[in-house]
């Protein structure tokens, strides 16, 4: 395999990995500000213990993602320095204040966790809310890079030369607003609905107290409300992510599609295989029309199909089943979340069933694999480009062999690492039992 | 002063802070692992130390890589093809140790593997990063369109083994000198004593190998030792940091045992600042000899100003932010002296 290939399949298993626990690291801590000001504001303990045990959960994942952070961060200087060699005379400025979101967040994590018992209460409150504020900044400035490579700004290329330099009209290009609120709303509602999932697991066993059962519900409908209005909005904002795909990068939106002619009214194709000998969509759904509504707001409007664009430039046609997949998550999660939350409206009394429980399970697991399918497909349909339309992915690569070897250690590096995070985490709580924690807190004083 | 040398002024300040953060982070490792059968009370000063502060010595890391790319774009090709092998390694190295740090916190059983793993990762990163300045001296880079590392030469040169000696050598002793500072501080004279002994053999032989990694860059690296005698007072007024600051361990003081750590440490750091900034301007204008000076490398102009602004906002708003750390695990004796089982409750 060559070195290109062997790069691009290192990075991109290191970004999957990678934003497993950066995603749960924006989430997550969004929803120990929930519960800390819950906290604050009902003066119920359950929340205090909540707010305690969702950060011991999260500082431990944490211990992988600095780390694994750490190593996409400097790999994109070792893997791609002819990309990074663009970077850093035209978007360096996002990178460099995101290492400041990232001194914060460390910072007051490290207050908030190591000095709790030294805090009143409202300082804690504030110290979460910082740490909140650093992970979903940072977010966003990592956002603003990629969204960069998308649709680039703020210079010219000439003869291999970089000139004229924006660094402001880089950062904002043109789909910096939207892909940013869906990165932050995918966030949120991924970090909510894994504590869904795990809320729902708890309430499923039966062997449960009494208050362990309260907690779990409370645990439950927080984070289900969350998860809901960041759902509802994920989908609103993507709708508007793809209408600015159709006006600045078609061929993606083509691709994602699988649409080969340009036409009005065009159909939107839901799963199935584009098969270029056909062009068109073998085995799908079709809905007429549907797309053009989707991408410029009128049934009868025109969308650019691929083959407008020369074939060398297609991005792989998989893509479109990654893009079906993760708005097919989008509409399960709000239609599991929306029911459930019904229910739990017009059956007070009942609780939650099995068949519902084991839905709701599903739910933290379903919304993690839409961000790895949103990113994969978001990188993989900018192919050939790195940066789209100017610098081709053969020419940001490195030059050095050996990748192979670094792709084996570390791809054995990030499995030990997923199974021990997990036993770690199984550890942490079989030995903590809530019980035990529900009871201690008894005591205190309020 | 020109654009490419406040540039390169300020990734000095940062490799600086790194160099002192990261020694003192990965030497406590190490401690904690020679101690970890003897001597109890200073394994769990090491931890205790380790517990809050590797995070922010892991950001400084990041933070260094990136202000490269940022202010030397061109050196970005150099690290992604010459470096690639030793980053990576430290990468793994790195995460490996980091994971170990926090799940060591939740697990108590893996804290023998991790009194293991944080000791010796602690020596080997250090000395494959310091591996790699001997390498940007020149002369051990091969190939013409592909380039690559002359792997048998570097391994035969003596330079690389006087600068990891020197590296290793340093960063001990300037572990040790802090850590008696912290045992101090939290009234622990027993793991002082500890230390101080260490800091005591250390200071001769961080000296011997500062000594010996300047000579045997005088037949690798002759450009650079002219540089070197023309800033003959920076080595000099160092070195005078170096004594005084070593005599420090003997300087009375109110407690039993003698010696000012608190002196020591910012002599010490006073001494390695005057020399490595000293080595550093010797190093100039080359990043990498004789292929790629700082002007090839710089910027865009343009670019170069924000960069600026963005350290400038940056740090106003850090500076509080580590104030208010510093003041909570560095000074709170509440911190410093809270007994082992009450560590760690989250
Ligand atoms: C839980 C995850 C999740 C869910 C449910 C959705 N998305 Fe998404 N989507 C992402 C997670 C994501 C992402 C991982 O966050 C991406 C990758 C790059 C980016 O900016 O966001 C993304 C990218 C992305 C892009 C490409 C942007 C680009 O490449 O520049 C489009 C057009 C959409 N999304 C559209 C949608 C629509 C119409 C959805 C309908 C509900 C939807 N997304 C749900
Ligand atoms: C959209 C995708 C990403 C998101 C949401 C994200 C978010 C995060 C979060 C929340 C952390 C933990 C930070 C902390 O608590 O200190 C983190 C760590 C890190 N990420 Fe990512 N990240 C993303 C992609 C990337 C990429 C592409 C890079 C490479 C340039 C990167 C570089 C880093 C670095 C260097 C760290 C470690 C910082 C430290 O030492 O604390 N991230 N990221
Ligand atoms: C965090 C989730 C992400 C995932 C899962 C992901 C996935 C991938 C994949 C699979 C590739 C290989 C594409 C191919 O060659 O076919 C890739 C390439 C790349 N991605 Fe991403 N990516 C993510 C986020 C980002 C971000 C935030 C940035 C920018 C800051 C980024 C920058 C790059 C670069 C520079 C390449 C290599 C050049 C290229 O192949 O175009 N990625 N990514």
């Amino acid at each position: 395999m060559d070195s290109v290939l062997l790069s691009r399949m290192l990075f991109g298993t290191s970004m999957a990995f990678h934003i497993i626990f950066a995603t749960l690291g924006v989430g997550v801590t969004l929803m120990i500000f929930f519960a800390e000001l819950m906290h604050w504001i009902r003066k119920d303990r359950d929340y205090g213990v909540m707010a305690k045990r969702w950060t011991k959960g999260f500082a431990i994942l944490l211990g992988v993602a600095i780390p694994s952070g750490t190593i996409v961060g400097v790999m994109l200087s070792l893997l791609w320095p002819g990309f990074m060699e663009i970077v850093g005379k035209v978007i360096a400025v996002p990178f460099q204040i995101e290492i400041f979101a990232f001194f914060l967040e460390a910072v007051f994590m490290s207050i908030y966790v190591y000095a709790a018992d030294r805090l009143s209460s409202l300082m804690r409150i504030i110290s979460v809310a910082i740490v909140a504020f650093g992970a979903s900044s940072s977010a966003v400035l990592i956002n603003i890079a990629h969204s960069w490579m998308n649709t680039p700004a703020g210079f010219q290329l000439t003869e291999g030369r970089v000139t004229d330099v924006d660094p402001w009209a880089a950062v904002l290009n043109a789909s910096m607003p939207v892909t940013s609120k869906h990165v932050l709303a995918t966030a949120y509602m991924t970090g909510a609905f894994v504590l869904v999932s795990i809320a729902a697991y708890r309430l499923l066993r039966k062997a449960s107290s009494a208050a362990e059962r309260t907690y779990h519900k409370k645990g439950l409908m927080l984070a289900l409300a969350v998860a809901l209005l960041a759902s509802i909005y994920t989908a609103a904002n993507g709708h508007d992510t793809a209408k600015m795909l159709h006006n600045e990068m078609p061929l993606k939106l083509a691709a994602a599609e699988g649409l080969f002619e340009t036409q009005a009214s065009a159909p939107l194709a839901i799963m199935g295989i584009p098969d270029p000998e056909q062009e068109a969509v073998v085995g799908g759904i079709e809905i007429p029309g549907m797309l053009s509504w989707l991408a410029t707001g009128s049934t009868d409007g025109v969308v650019q199909g691929l083959n407008d664009f020369p074939q060398e430039e297609w991005p792989p046609l998989f893509v479109h089943t990654l893009f079906n997949l993760m708005v097919g998550i989008g509409f399960s999660l709000i239609g599991i979340a929306g029911f459930a939350l019904l229910w739990s409206i017009f059956f007070r009394k009942r609780g939650f069933p099995a068949w519902l429980l084991i839905l709701l399970i599903a739910t933290g697991p379903l919304s993690m694999l839409g961000i790895e399918f949103g990113w994969i497909f978001s990188c993989v349909a900018r192919q050939p480009w790195t940066i789209y339309g100017i610098q081709l992915t053969s020419n940001a690569a490195t030059q050095s062999g050996n990748i192979g070897i670094l792709f084996f250690l570390f791809i054995t590096l990030y499995i030990v690492l997923l199974v021990l995070t997990i036993l770690v985490l199984k550890y942490f709580f079989s030995r903590n039992p809530l019980q035990r924690e529900l009871t201690v807190s008894n005591g205190e004083a309020f | 002063m020109t654009e490419p040398y406040i540039a390169i002024l300020i990734i000095w300040v940062f490799l600086f802070v790194y160099a002192i953060a990261g020694s003192i982070d990965f030497g406590a490792g190490f401690w904690a692992m020679y101690y970890s059968d003897r001597e109890t009370s200073a394994t769990v000063l090491a931890n205790r130390y380790l517990s809050p502060s590797w995070e922010v010595t892991n950001v400084f890391l990041v933070l260094l890589v990136i202000a490269l790319v940022g202010f030397f774009p061109g050196a970005a090709f150099y690290m992604g093809t010459l470096m690639i092998l030793p980053f990576s390694l430290v990468l793994i190295l790195l995460t490996i140790r980091s994971a170990f740090m926090v799940f060591s916190f939740t697990v108590k059983k893996y804290t023998k593997a991790l009194v293991y793993i944080s000791g010796i990762t602690g020596l080997l990163i250090p000395a494959l990063m310091i591996a790699v300045l001997p390498v940007s001296i020149g002369g051990f880079i091969g190939g013409g369109e592909r380039q690559y590392i002359l792997f048998n030469e570097t391994l035969a040169s003596p330079a690389v083994y006087t600068h990891v000696g020197f590296g290793l050598a340093t960063e001990l002793f300037l572990s040790a000198l802090l850590l008696s500072d912290y045992a101090r501080e939290s009234g622990s004279e027993k793991a002082y004593a500890i230390y101080r002994k260490n800091a005591v053999i250390l200071g001769p032989v961080t000296l011997f190998f500062a000594v010996t990694a300047l000579l045997t860059l005088i037949p690798e690296a002759p450009w650079m030792v002219e540089a070197m005698v023309d800033v003959w007072y920076l080595f000099a007024l160092s070195l005078i940091a170096a004594v005084i600051g070593y005599s420090s361990l003997w300087w009375p003081s109110q407690s039993a045992a003698p010696g000012r750590p608190r002196a020591g440490v910012l002599l010490i750091v006073l001494q390695f600042g005057l020399a490595s900034f000293a080595y550093g301007y010797s190093h100039m204008p080359y990043i990498l000899y004789p292929d790629l000076t700082i002007q090839d490398a710089f910027t865009d102009p343009v670019m170069f100003r924000w960069l600026l602004y963005g350290y400038g906002g940056g740090l106003a708003i850090l500076i509080p932010a580590f104030y208010i750390f510093w003041r909570l695990f560095m000074k709170d004796k509440r911190y410093l002296q809270a007994k082992p089982e009450e560590e760690n409750q989250y």
